[in-house]
């Protein structure tokens, strides 16, 4: 049975109450030129992610031994690796990769920092000193050192190099957003919950939390791009996602040195994508710093 | 560009084979002088070469010490020939039914301090060796199990009296680290060595300088007379192979002695052209994976048979020796050894069979019957090294995952890696190897003997089989007969008990500068390294 067309009445005030989105959309693009373009190249990461296995032309572990170290061609746009995987699927499933160690350690960081960082400006005192003591104590670590150590600690593979990158996003988070906590903690409203009785943690997480959202977002933004650095880096060392697995710091740590001269391909795309990947994600944090930030925005 | 290519390619062909003709290089007439500088990827933990084991020591040190025999320099690939360095004459012939070897020294070996060498510093340095005291340690102890006691009836004789003959006895003797040290010293502070060095060697010891170099010159009382070429040694340190490359390609360093991946040979050949010589040798080194016994389903030997015929062993030497530093195909016995079988021998042991179809299906029949979870990922850990470990342990992941069965690669640092295979052992598989300096089957196979015979069998499994086919086989004297129980044993351990798994055999690939003259390859990175019979044809 046909599907019959939504009614006009109905069509009507949907478009237009996209309206204003796209416009806005519009307008926004046409501020932050570089933003929107980082927000175009983080789109693509996100497609070639989601959609890697109808994407990839190989299966991106499995070796072509007749075709090792083959050069960019029309079969491998990219060439292949030393075992004869192909390079340009190898990349495509490394976005996954990157994305999911970046958002997954990005969301893990700066949460567990909001809550730690509003926790500390509200609590004040003893707790607040203590914190922040052991938060600069972090802060003078940096964070490829602190990674590694959390590595040394936990092991290696996907997992705990998540957890290894996220834990130094926790302090980073925690600093910036009580500063602006400390300011929140003194409006009248914070006065009046507690007047009503609130509980601490209800005040904490439903009315100071939600108030911390624009300096949350861009410090989640600019871990995002951290974080696919420091798993590259990782991974370049050794010490981050294994093989077999497709990441792009690990295609590196295969291929950059041994093949810098016979192949070179086998370092430069990879290298290329995280490049890119990183510049998306800091160039889209600092546009959306400029769009959320009151005093940057009247520029 | 096709023609620099065609140039780089012959280059490398005139390279190789010139090693393989090396006779006009050995009848030219050596020059003297000139600095050997060297790379070393890592530096030595320390100083005594009886308690180290690890090239980064030997390298940069042996050329300061004598030691009793050696493999001959001139011929260092041979699993037989062996010469007198401060022993006179020729290696001596055992006599009371093999069970007494005795030595005459040279009367012309002098110490760097001047005093001559006797035999007491002799018998002092193999009795630390092999009977060291407490709190001493000495790394070749055990391999030494056959010898009863260590004499010197007089100045320049010692004698071995051996608890029974073996033909093993003088490959152990041989082995490079057995260093003559001076028993005044040993006498006054048993552990001075460790952290001085003062020999009798062709060299001097001059410097360290921690994280840069180590130095010596040439000792001008040298006891193999005219020897050495070379004014001075100095190994630099770079742990970063790339760096090494570069140190050659610069001319910074005239040679490395551990051995370069095929890729690093190719860019230096193609860079250098016939500025560079290569010296190619199978290395007495099998990279291996091993089972965790004691895990299930390893503990189950079907299981570990699967593994091992799910390996395309014939293949993967074909095409890893593009990218890695493997090569021959080979069980648990050095190819090419008296002791080892023939290639139509080693086909009839599962894993090594020719046709890889008929393995994998067999592999999948195993693994159905051993009703082993093929739904679970399992562990395998690897050494954090790329050459060979990195690179064959992902291949091997896919050979495997070819018959079914998913293993997760967990890579480890050195220190760590060794803490989780000798210590916790949590692994179901680990990646290996067997490293040896001189070509010694007899002594070598101790690895695939029960772990409380072993000390470096970590895979938790006794097989007293094995153990008492190989105590009858260290007692034989004659070679058909060990060779007869050597596949015995290499048959219950790769096949029908399926403990251990050599994969291939490392291959060593030495890139010198082609003005470095008289150094020979050796199938191990610890042999011909005395460096008395180098020379530069600058």
């Amino acid at each position: 049975m046909a599907e019959r067309p939504p009614a006009a009445d109905v069509v009507a005030p949907l478009a237009a109450a996209r309206r204003p989105f796209v416009r806005a959309l519009w307008t926004w693009a046409r501020n932050q030129p570089l933003g929107a373009v980082s927000a175009s190249g983080v789109m693509l990461l996100i497609v070639m992610a989601v959609f890697a296995p109808q994407l990839a032309p190989f299966d991106p572990l499995e070796p072509h031994y007749d075709t090792m170290l083959a050069a960019p061609n029309a079969e491998y746009w990219f060439g292949t690796d030393q075992f004869g995987r192909d390079v340009l699927s190898r990349i495509i499933w490394g976005a996954r990769t990157a994305l999911y160690v970046g958002f997954t350690c990005a969301i893990l960081g700066s949460t567990l920092g909001l809550v730690l960082g509003v926790a500390s400006a509200y609590i004040g005192g003893w707790f607040d000193l203590v914190v922040q003591r052991i938060i600069d104590v972090f802060l003078a670590f940096p964070l490829i050192i602190l990674a590694l150590v959390a590595v040394a600690v936990f092991g290696t593979g996907t997992d705990k190099v998540i957890i290894a990158i996220a834990l130094p996003f926790v302090p980073e988070c925690a600093r910036v957003v009580r500063s602006g906590a400390l300011a929140i903690r003194e409006l009248p409203y914070i006065d009046a919950a507690r007047a009503l009785g609130f509980s601490n943690l209800r005040i904490i997480l439903r009315h100071m939390a939600p108030n911390c959202m624009a300096a949350y977002l861009i410090m989640l933004t600019s871990f995002l791009g951290q974080a696919i650095l420091t798993e590259a880096s990782l991974s370049y060392l050794g010490m981050g996602v294994q093989e077999p697995n497709a990441a792009w710091g690990l295609m590196l740590q295969g291929g950059a040195a041994l093949y810098a001269e016979s192949a070179v391909w086998v370092a430069v795309f990879p290298g290329l994508a995280i490049t890119l990947a990183v510049f998306a994600f800091n160039l889209l944090g600092d546009a959306l710093r400029d769009t959320l930030d009151p005093k940057l925005r009247s520029r | 560009m096709k023609l620099a290519r065609i140039k780089a390619v012959c280059a490398a062909v005139l390279g190789i084979a010139a090693v393989h003709t090396a006779i006009p290089a050995a009848a030219q007439t050596p020059k003297r002088g000139g600095t050997l500088n060297y790379v070393v990827p890592a530096e030595p933990p320390g100083y005594d070469g009886h308690r180290e084991g690890t090239f980064a020591m030997l390298q940069p040190i042996r050329p300061y010490y004598s030691v009793l025999i050696r493999v001959d320099p001139n011929n260092p690939s041979t699993t037989t020939d062996f010469v007198c360095d401060v022993c006179a004459g020729k290696v001596p012939e055992p006599t009371d039914d093999g069970k007494v070897y005795t030595f005459k020294l040279r009367d012309d070996v002098k110490f760097h301090t001047g005093e001559t060498m006797t035999a007491d510093d002799v018998v002092a340095s193999f009795n630390k060796i092999i009977f060291p005291p407490k709190g001493v340690r000495s790394l070749r102890r055990g391999m030494f199990s056959m010898v009863e006691s260590v004499t010197n009836p007089d100045k320049s004789t010692v004698v071995f009296k051996l608890k029974f003959a073996t033909n093993a006895f003088i490959p152990v003797l041989a082995i490079p680290f057995n260093w003559i040290y001076q028993k005044k010293i040993l006498d006054k502070d048993i552990h001075w060595y460790e952290t001085n060095i003062g020999g009798s060697g062709p060299f001097i010891f001059k410097e360290r300088q921690a994280g840069a170099f180590m130095r010596g010159d040439r000792n001008p009382n040298y006891y193999h007379k005219g020897q050495p070429y070379l004014d001075g040694i100095r190994a630099i340190f770079a742990t970063k192979e790339s760096l090494r490359v570069q140190a050659i390609r610069g001319g910074r360093a005239d040679i490395e002695f551990r051995g370069f991946p095929p890729a690093s040979r190719d860019d230096l050949v193609k860079a250098l052209g016939k500025d560079v010589t290569v010296q190619e040798s199978t290395w007495n080194c099998p990279i291996m994976f091993s089972p965790n016994h004691k895990r299930k389903p390893f503990d189950d030997a079907r299981v570990r048979r699967a593994l091992s015929l799910a390996v395309d062993r014939w293949g993967g030497a074909k095409y890893l020796s593009k990218i890695a530093l493997v090569k021959t195909v080979a069980g648990i016995t050095f190819p090419g050894h008296a002791l080892s079988p023939s290639d139509e021998e080693l086909k009839q042991i599962a894993g090594w069979w020719p046709d890889l179809k008929k393995s994998r299906a067999e592999a999948r029949k195993l693994l159905k019957e051993s009703g082993a979870d093929l739904s679970k990922t399992y562990l395998f850990i690897v050494r954090g090294v790329d050459q060979p470990y990195k690179i064959i342990a992902t291949w091997l992941i896919d050979q495997w995952k070819q018959v079914g069965i998913n293993f997760k690669m967990e890579t480890h640092p050195t220190g760590p890696f060794y803490a989780i295979q000798r210590g916790s052992k949590e692994f179901d598989v680990s990646t290996d190897a067997s490293c040896n300096t001189i070509i010694n089957p007899l002594v070598d196979v101790t690895k695939y003997l029960s772990d409380d015979r072993a000390s470096n069998n970590y895979y938790q499994y006794k097989d007293r089989e094995v153990d008492a086919l190989y105590d009858k086989m260290q007692r034989l004297t004659d070679v058909k007969a060990q060779r007869k129980l050597m596949f015995e044993i290499a048959k219950l351990t790769l096949d029908t008990h399926a403990n251990q798994f050599p994969v291939l055999w490392w291959n060593r690939i030495v890139v010198h500068r082609s003005y470095v003259k008289g150094w020979k390859v050796s199938p191990s990175h610890y042999l011909n390294q005395a460096l008395d019979n180098v020379w530069l044809d600058k």
